[in-house]
């Protein structure tokens, strides 16, 4: 085995563990939360509001 | 910048963070790369000059683009950027197949750049003496660590592509001055150029790869709902970027037309790459690599963000199943659209040839783009300026609307003429996805629900 195949090896495993991580993290966090909780974001859902300085950056009311 | 919880009561929404330099680095990111290969496929079409032809079109189209995109969004501050802007404007129809050409176009050109890091890692290996090397492995290293970043949370992945655009930016420039653009040194126009080798008809197939030098810039408003202040950062980022890239475009062309032939130029895999070794400058050679690296990598990131955020987007409104529009409580990101577009990527970079991934990505932007021709005018018809606020007024309406109308027409011919087949696919697959969403999905979507923006009723309804 020369040292570009224990490159392309570690690239698989990195990629295996990058992917084991989001996997494993992703079902933890749907037992941790309620669906409710997690699918509770909204469009618009703005808490501050647009800002809008029409003498400075052209915003028209 | 910390990303801590913050659940307010009961909701969870996506972190409001990014700044305007962010959403620049998000689309000139997403687009550089363009400038970096696949242009130069104009060239191969219809020599040097019909590229510079194409060049400027595509840059009048995409300006048209992005000063819509900066006026609309500047209004529409919602993740899904153009699918949520359709939604509002036009109706829920063609929202839902302007969400799926977003995420069409991003996961392709995610692939698209991923096949690309892999084949240049290969090179580089075989340069160093492994002729067995493969790109399989830093295909899937690249799509599955952006994955990560992006899963992370979007300020770090954010930050990360504006490190990477800068770099790759600045490397352009610096080549360009390399290059001494004010001798004929190293350059020499008057004796490569030849004019029109295929006429006209060669500057309408060139309009094709034209669009390379900018596709993505429309990326920008996916940022909407993690911006601190939209109105100002959208418009501001947005615009900031198409300046940049038609700089950056007309520098690549100017430079890499004087350095190489046409035959040669017009099939080349990384055109900045050669330009600099023909210069015969190692820090150049050693600077662009890593430029061609780093834009690679900025475009694939921004387009994992992209697409997610469309997807995600989708979900919400039930437009896909509501378990997409899921965030996590702790990253603030679209976790489960991030994880979902994985193996989509996956499966593009693995299996498909690169030309016909690009091809897949160009025809979704251009379909986005002509319906955002058509939409403006609808906005301003429903919504003059005087009733609602706007960050951004696009001016000389409807002028840019019809050019960009007139341009994607055009442009629609000129990817006919090199890949009919797959135009006539896509619209196939478009018009079977719509009957599904009609016949099918749309009865699970809560209809009031999904009009969000507190406007006021528009003109004649």
């Amino acid at each position: 085995m020369n040292n570009w195949q224990i490159l392309e090896y570690a690239a698989w495993a990195l990629s295996f563990a990058l992917g084991l991580y989001m996997l494993i993290d992703m079902v933890m966090t749907n037992h941790k939360y309620s669906e409710d909780l997690l699918t509770s974001s909204r469009e618009g859902d703005i808490d501050d509001a647009l800002v809008i300085d029409p003498p400075h950056q052209g915003g028209h009311l | 910048m910390s990303q801590a919880t913050a659940v307010h009561g009961e909701k969870i929404s996506l972190l409001r963070v990014l700044g305007p330099a962010h959403v620049w680095a998000l689309g000139v990111g997403i687009v550089l790369v363009g400038e970096y290969m696949g242009w130069n496929f104009a060239v191969g079409k219809g020599g040097a000059i019909a590229a510079l032809i194409a060049c400027w079109a595509a840059g009048l189209l995409y300006t048209c683009v992005a000063m819509i995109d900066s006026e609309v969004t500047s209004t529409v501050a919602a993740a899904g950027g153009q699918y949520a802007q359709s939604k509002h404007i036009i109706g829920p129809l063609m929202a839902f197949n302007v969400g799926l050409y977003l995420v069409f176009a991003y996961t392709m050109l995610e692939a698209a750049n991923a096949i690309t890091l892999g084949y240049l890692v290969q090179t580089v290996g075989q340069m160093a003496g492994f002729a067995e090397a493969h790109d399989k492995p830093f295909i899937v290293l690249t799509i599955m660590f952006l994955a990560w970043l992006n899963y992370r949370g979007v300020y770090a992945t954010l930050t990360v592509n504006l490190v990477l655009t800068a770099i790759a930016f600045i490397a352009v420039v610096v080549l360009f001055l390399g290059v001494k653009p004010w001798s004929t040194e190293l350059l020499h126009h008057k004796e490569i150029l030849n004019g029109l080798p295929y006429g006209w008809i060669g500057v309408l197939a060139s309009l094709h790869f034209g669009l390379w030098y900018y596709l993505g810039i429309e990326g920008t408003c996916q940022a909407a709902e993690e911006v601190r202040s939209p109105a100002r950062s959208l418009p501001l980022g947005t615009m900031t970027g198409i300046m940049t890239l038609l700089i950056a475009a007309t520098m690549t062309w100017y430079l890499c037309s004087g350095l190489m032939p046409w035959e040669y130029l017009g099939q080349a895999t990384t055109p900045l790459f050669d330009a600099a070794r023909l210069t015969s400058s190692t820090p150049l050679m050693v600077l662009l690599f890593i430029g061609t690296m780093f834009s690679t990598l900025a475009s694939a990131n921004g387009c994992i963000n992209d697409a997610s955020r469309a997807w995600f987007s989708m979900g919400r409104d039930r437009y896909l199943p509501t378990w997409f529009g899921a965030v996590h409580p702790k990253n603030r990101t679209p976790f489960r659209s991030i994880v979902f577009l994985v193996p989509v990527a996956l499966i593009f970079a693995y299996f498909a040839p690169l030309d016909q991934v690009i091809t897949f990505s160009i025809l979704s932007g251009l379909l986005e783009y002509t319906y955002m021709s058509i939409q403006v005018i609808f906005f301003r018809q429903k919504w003059p300026l005087d009733t609602i606020k706007r960050g951004y007024v696009h001016p000389f309406h409807p002028l840019p609307a019809l050019v960009l109308l007139a341009i994607c027409s055009t442009t629609y011919f000129a990817v006919f003429l090199g890949y009919g087949t797959q135009l006539v696919a896509m619209m196939v697959f478009f018009i079977v996805a719509s009957l599904w969403f009609h016949f099918h999905r749309y009865k699970y979507v809560r209809r009031g629900d999904q009009f969000t923006m507190n406007w006021p009723r528009p003109v004649g309804y």
